[in-house]
């Protein structure tokens, strides 16, 4: 049995996991509990946010974060290809930065619109 | 020109009532926000965790925001950046000052006050140790790193265990800076749960719990940090000192309303909650002056800041339409056992629709136990909850026909009751 907290929404249910019963999940107060519990345990993984460089724009730098959830052992690689991108503003909202990251078929994208600041 | 609503402040509190009025039927609305756009607090918390009541989906913070600048398109709301509001009066003058304009005084109908929450910071909590560079508040340390480019720090010690520190110590390890430990001098963390699961215990951060920063050292920067543990009055026992190499100091201890124009209006205040005392409609004690949001109450979900905005929105719409209802019984909120405060502090009976929506925190944390309102000896309405902690807002929707019944003469006390087990 293993014990964990739900970290899906703020209400942070705790989890127990039986891994000898293809880990079946209690104590989740909805499906998506379980889910997590299971993922948790089997190949855990998470959204990454961040930020990048952006040149001509209102601040210096545009938040991203990855398109879905990447393999938490992946989270520091991840990080470290954000390092050489700059935008130039304008930017749109959600278009991608970083495609395909290490191979997960996930992206990193913008999260906000930015003008040019002139 | 007159306006029929002027809101205060462009963060979501204040989008989402200038929304709602529209919505509701006002067509002169401006919106007043000091800094270069708008978004409040959200423009920096760039993480996710936003929005899963409001949207069903999990949003980051710009993102939040940038569903209710979509929603605002197009409406014909105005707005005005860069510009910070000096005062607002009793009958609903809001004067202002910005670099293009200068000064201007505007006329609204009705005004919503949404000027959000600041940090409190190291003078606030009397730190000791030198005055070195190197300390920041972990909102301010947020805003150089996300917005502005500039990394505060490399070894990082973190005082407060609220959402804001919890999540700068995973933002500040992901940029490459070591934080050291997150000390809390409550025996509880202040933020939530899942905060301390994937912040901390992801990157196997430790927290010490009933700890406190006891000096700080260094000539020109930050260089050393000594932490002890604290016994149950909070003074920290001899002996349990540690010492920790680090270059920066963020605090996470605790935000303030910013209440300035809110007091100088002659608003009434709650010292509790360090917001004006407001009706069930969000109005303040100035006919057609309203508040929302964290200038109110400081919120952890931002999801109950949109809802209670709008609800505030709307209400300065029917207010200005003339449709707000006639004045009937009231009920005044009193806070009672287990119970810290109460938004809203008073209800008028008419106005209260299906349900009364009250928001509360608790004292302490609290495992299996009842919520009770209560009308003298009457007991109106029960609410269960598996637990409760301090750092996480409650809120319960007490129904109408219950409340009928109660005794205008008594306050309504909305307390807690344990379990017995
Ligand atoms: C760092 C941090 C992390 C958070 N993380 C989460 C999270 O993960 N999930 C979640 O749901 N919630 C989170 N919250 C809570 C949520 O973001 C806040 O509750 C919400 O932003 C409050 O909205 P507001 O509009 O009341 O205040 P704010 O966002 O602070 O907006 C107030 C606005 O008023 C403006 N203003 C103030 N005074 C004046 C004046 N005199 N003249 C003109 N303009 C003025 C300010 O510039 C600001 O733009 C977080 C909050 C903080 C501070
Ligand atoms: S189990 Fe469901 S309700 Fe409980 S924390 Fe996870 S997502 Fe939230």
């Amino acid at each position: 049995m293993r014990e964990l907290t739900c970290i899906v929404c703020p209400k942070g249910c705790r989890l127990k996991v039986d891994e000898a019963h293809d880990w079946a999940v209690t104590g989740n107060s909805c499906p998506r509990g379980a889910e997590y519990g299971k993922a948790e345990c089997v190949a855990p993984t998470r959204v990454v946010t961040s930020t990048v460089r952006i040149e001509g724009g209102t601040h210096r730098r545009i938040p991203v974060k990855t398109s879905g959830p990447i393999p938490k052992k992946d989270v520091f690689a991840a990080m470290a290809l954000l390092d050489a991108v700059c935008l130039q503003a304008p930017v749109e909202a959600h278009v991608p930065v970083v495609r395909d990251i290490l191979g997960t078929g996930v992206d990193f994208i913008t999260t906000r619109a930015m003008k040019r600041e002139d | 020109m007159k306006y029929d609503l002027i809101v205060v402040g462009g963060g979501p509190a204040g989008l989402a009532a200038a929304k709602a009025a529209r919505e509701a039927g006002l067509t002169r609305i401006l919106i007043l926000e000091r800094d270069k756009e708008l978004g409040g607090i959200l423009n920096q918390c760039i993480h996710n965790g936003f929005g899963l009541h409001r949207f069903q989906e999990e949003l980051t913070g710009p993102e939040y925001a940038g569903r209710y600048l979509a929603m605002l398109e197009g409406t014909g709301v105005e707005t005005r950046l860069d510009t910070m509001v000096l005062e607002v009066t009793p009958d609903r003058r809001v004067c202002c000052i910005n670099p293009r304009d200068g000064y201007r005084e505007y006329e609204a109908a009705s005004v919503v006050l949404a000027m959000g929450c600041r940090e409190r910071t190291r003078g606030a909590i009397a730190l000791p140790g030198s005055r070195c560079a190197g300390v920041f508040t972990a909102g301010a340390a947020q805003r150089f790193l996300n917005m502005e480019g500039y990394m505060v720090g490399r070894r990082v010690v973190i005082l407060g265990s609220g959402d804001i520190g919890l999540i700068m110590a995973r933002r500040m390890t992901l940029e490459g800076a070591q934080v050291l430990a997150c000390v809390e001098v409550m025996p509880h963390p202040g933020g939530l749960t899942r905060n301390i699961v994937q912040c901390l215990e992801d990157f196997n951060i430790p927290l010490y719990l009933s700890h406190t920063i006891t000096d700080i050292r260094g000539s020109g920067r930050v260089e050393q940090v000594t932490v002890a543990q604290v016994d149950e009055n909070r003074t920290p026992v001899p002996g349990t000192e540690r010492v920790f190499d680090c270059d920066t100091v963020l605090l996470s201890v605790g935000l303030i309303p910013e209440n300035e124009l809110t007091r100088q209006a002659g608003a009434q205040m709650d010292p509790r909650t360090g917001g004006a005392q407001v009706w069930e409609n969000m109005e303040t004690s100035i006919p057609g002056v309203f508040a929302c949001g964290n200038v109110v109450h400081v919120h952890d979900l931002v999801d109950f800041v949109s809802a209670e905005s709008e609800r505030a929105g709307r209400a300065a719409a029917a207010f200005v339409q003339g449709s707000a209802g006639q004045a009937g019984p009231v009920l005044e909120l009193q806070a009672g056992q287990g119970v810290r405060y109460t938004v809203p502090q008073k209800l008028r009976l008419s106005q209260v629709e299906k349900n009364a929506e009250v928001f509360f925190r608790v004292t302490r944390m609290f495992g299996p136990a009842r919520v009770q309102v209560r009308s003298g000896e009457q007991v109106l309405a029960r609410f269960a909850r598996d637990r409760m902690a301090p750092g996480e807002m409650e809120r319960i929707a007490v129904p109408r026909v219950l409340l009928d019944k109660a005794d205008a003469e008594q306050a309504l006390v909305v307390e807690v009751q344990e379990e017995t087990p």
